[in-house]
């Protein structure tokens, strides 16, 4: 047997060194372009918005046709909006996940279609949601209350902010139901069946003892939702959302600023585009610092939930 | 004790644990869970029908269904009627300083329909004149001088066309078999011979044509420019994010090692959290700037710009469920592999990839439908023009930028309402079809995969 020609099994040819140096190098170029990317972004807005990012900017209003001053009624804008929308979209999303985890046999119709109806709005375009809210919340409850409360000097048939905040929780409700049934299901078995065992009925065991047990998943849901629901402008863009108020709103049937559709406005409809850059990227820096702190509140809460299942 | 033992054991109690009283609450608290678990069911219809039904008033058949368009279209040829007088225009005889009616000015003699002609300017007389008088007279001849003597009655019956011995040089003349410079009439543009200046017979010929113009005289609705600009965005950020996402995968899942991992995956979840205004508002400013540098673009925002904007929102997505397909792939399938002496590459390539392709295809699906739908970065970064060409340095509009951008200023109940919420529902039926082909695909490959090995 000639020897020098053999090839051991864990030697490989210069060929495929040389592949798969190319070959990983090519992925990490990618990993390095994405990254690369979301650092030139940051560093991008920091630039631009640091000079005139303060406290002030935060807790003043407009002046000056939006081109000074503050962007405090978008803030209390942005913010009433996600409470509104958390309100009547959590409790909602609790109740799905708590049916698709506790009482559905999995493999039944409704269960499945329940579930494709999930996976389905979490597919839907955002501005399809604001037409719906159009359509239905304005059109369709917001005429019919006015015909059914007859003369109350509130005008219920047009752009408010109940509308844009149930318009929200319907975009947002997958979020909620994906994160409450992760909580749901990071709730040992071996607890449910305990609480059976000593007598307690099925919805018993729900709510004395697997709701608390997963009330910080819960809460990752919710702050999941609300920094989603903070961050879109395209269904509000039509169902409520203003560029400039005379006072803050405090009806639900107020229209309210925002701190997206500002930045929106400001970037695209602004009369004096030099003046007004500064603002655009201070906008941006607190619509930013927003939604990262509410993303890392909500991974925080996480691990620490994973952190406890583990034990 | 009444009775006796004999007896118990003959008839043992059942066992009914559960069939304790029942409390109302709690009867209501389930029946309420699982009438709210259908929401999501009856949503899906709900929006469904309510986006339909605005929309539906395209699809009714009957023959005052587009009464827009009929209150602006063109003036019937007739003879001058009273009522039509105000469409045409008003000739203005600098010396009477008064305005005259064109029909005054055309009972001179000529035609009742020479007023679709293009209207001829006679400098000598500064009357507008018929252009078939003027053909009648300037044919072959020298040009007619500017500024001679104005020797017209007040009701321009004129003669200039004899004036032209005084100056046979260069003066200006009009001639409008040379220079045909209609002047526009109002709801009569003679020069654009398009046949659907004429309205449109039915929304559907409409739709399909090939000019968006919501705001035009005569509304032109056709949809080709928009789907066009919408398949040019998305084949661009699907080209571009696509490779970017799926590559980046390969790399964290498979070659990284752990400390890598755990910096780079919550990185590309944070790139994940920005609003879309957020990235639409970095591609107007920083990015548009860069492309047009690089290219030479002239225009600033362009479908480039666009796609490269939606790439920056798809790429998490694609990462992400691909990161998640290739790591749920079964380890013993990689080391089985390795052990077969493959290299890292070979394994990752030809036995992962493969192994992970449903979940990557579904990865690539999503994004599509995603990018398909994103209304904020493409109405700030794609020039909102309806242009239906291919160049990819050409402004766009897409579906969802139309909808964005003229939801707010359309007439309640208006074809033009309708039309937009109609293509609301074409954005639902394509993004509903995509997310079925994924379920059903995925679902099949899986089972399959699961059942075979």
């Amino acid at each position: 047997m000639n020897t020098e020609n053999l090839q051991t099994s864990y030697e490989t040819s210069r060929n495929k060194k040389l592949i798969g140096l190319f070959a990983v190098g090519i992925t990490l170029f990618a990993v390095v372009a994405i990254v690369g990317l979301l650092i030139s972004m940051l560093g991008n807005f920091l630039i631009g918005g640091l000079p005139h990012f303060s406290w002030e900017f935060l807790i003043e209003a407009p002046r000056n046709n939006n081109t000074e001053g503050g962007i405090f009624p978008a803030i209390y804008g942005t913010a009433l909006l996600v409470i509104l929308m958390a309100i009547m979209g959590v409790p909602i999303g609790t109740a799905t996940a708590i049916y698709l985890t506790e009482y559905a046999r999995q493999d039944s119709f409704f269960a499945r279609s329940v579930r494709f109806g999930v996976n389905t709005l979490a597919g839907v375009p955002s501005i399809v949601f604001g037409l719906f809210g159009l359509g239905f919340f304005v059109q369709f409850v917001g005429k019919g209350a006015d015909a059914a409360l007859g003369n109350t000097g509130i005008v219920w048939g047009q752009p408010a902010l109940i509308w844009a905040a149930a318009t929200l929780a319907v975009l947002t409700l997958p979020v909620v139901i994906v994160s409450v049934e992760e909580a749901l299901r990071a709730v040992p078995r071996e607890l449910r069946e305990a609480s059976l065992a000593l007598g307690a009925t099925k919805w018993q065991t729900i709510w004395k003892v697997v709701l608390p047990n997963a009330i910080t998943g819960i809460m990752t849901g919710l702050i999941l939702a609300v920094s989603r629901g903070a961050g879109e402008v395209a269904p509000i863009l039509f169902v409520g959302a203003v560029y400039s108020l005379p006072e803050l709103p405090d009806q639900l049937s107020d229209q309210f600023m925002h701190l997206g559709y500002h930045l929106f406005v400001l970037s695209t409809q602004s009369p004096d585009v030099n003046a007004t850059m500064p603002l655009q990227y201070a906008t941006t820096i607190v619509l930013l610092l927003l939604t990262f702190a509410l993303n890392f509140i909500a991974i925080f809460i996480r691990s620490r939930l994973r952190g406890r299942a583990l034990k | 004790m009444t009775e006796s033992r004999e007896e118990v054991l003959k008839n043992p109690a059942p066992i009914n644990i559960q069939k304790r009283k029942r409390y109302l609450g709690e009867t209501i608290a389930e029946t309420t869970i699982k009438v709210t678990a259908s929401f999501s069911i009856l949503l899906i219809f709900l929006i469904f029908i309510f986006v339909f039904k605005e929309a539906a008033s395209l699809f009714s058949t009957s023959t005052d269904e587009t009464p827009a368009t009929e209150n602006v279209s063109t003036p019937t040829e007739t003879p001058a009627t009273a009522p039509e007088d105000d469409l045409k225009p008003e000739v203005y005889n600098p010396e009477t300083d008064l305005l005259l009616e064109e029909n005054q000015h055309r009972a001179s003699g000529v035609a009742a329909t020479d007023d679709l002609k293009p209207e001829v300017y006679n400098p000598e007389t500064d009357l507008l004149l018929e252009e078939s008088q003027a053909t009648a007279t300037t044919t072959g001849e020298a040009p007619e001088s500017y500024g001679a003597d104005i020797t017209e009655s007040p009701t321009g019956e004129t003669s200039g066309e004899t004036k032209t011995e005084e100056n046979p040089d260069e003066a200006e003349s009009y001639n409008p078999e040379v220079e045909d410079m209609p002047l526009p009439t109002v709801g009569n543009d003679p020069q654009v011979e398009e046949p659907e200046e004429v309205a449109p017979k039915t929304i559907w010929h409409n739709l399909l044509g090939t000019i968006w113009q919501p705001v035009s005289e005569i509304p032109k609705f056709g949809l080709l420019p928009l789907l066009v600009g919408t398949a040019k965005a998305t084949l661009i950020s699907i080209l571009i994010g696509a490779p970017l996402g799926i590559l980046a995968a390969i790399y964290v899942a498979l070659f990284a090692n752990r400390r890598v991992r755990e910096i780079v995956k919550p990185a590309i979840e944070l790139l994940a959290s920005f609003p879309s205004v957020v990235i639409g508002f970095f591609c107007m400013m920083t990015l548009a700037t860069i492309v047009q540098n690089l290219f030479g673009a002239d225009y600033r925002l362009n479908a480039l710009v666009g796609g490269l904007g939606l790439a920056i929102a798809i790429v998490p997505i694609i990462f992400t469920l691909t990161e998640d397909a290739l790591s749920s792939v079964p380890g013993t399938l990689r080391e089985a592999s390795l052990a077969l002496g493959a290299t890292e590459w070979e394994t990752a390539f030809k036995v992962i990839l493969p192994a992970a392709t449903p979940g990557v295809f579904a990865a690539v699906l999503l994004g599509i439908g995603r990018a398909f739908g994103e209304t904020m970065i493409a109405l700030m970064a794609t020039g909102n023009a309806a242009l239906a060409t291919w160049t990819i340095l050409d402004p766009i509009r897409t579906f969802a930028a139309t909808i964005g951008a003229e939801m707010g200023e359309v007439v309640w109940g208006s074809e033009h309402y309708s039309i937009l919420f109609f293509l609301g529902v074409l954005l639902f039926i394509f993004t509903f079809a995509m997310n079925a082909i994924t379920e059903i695909y995925v679902k099949q490959r899986l089972i399959k995969r699961f059942q075979g090995s």
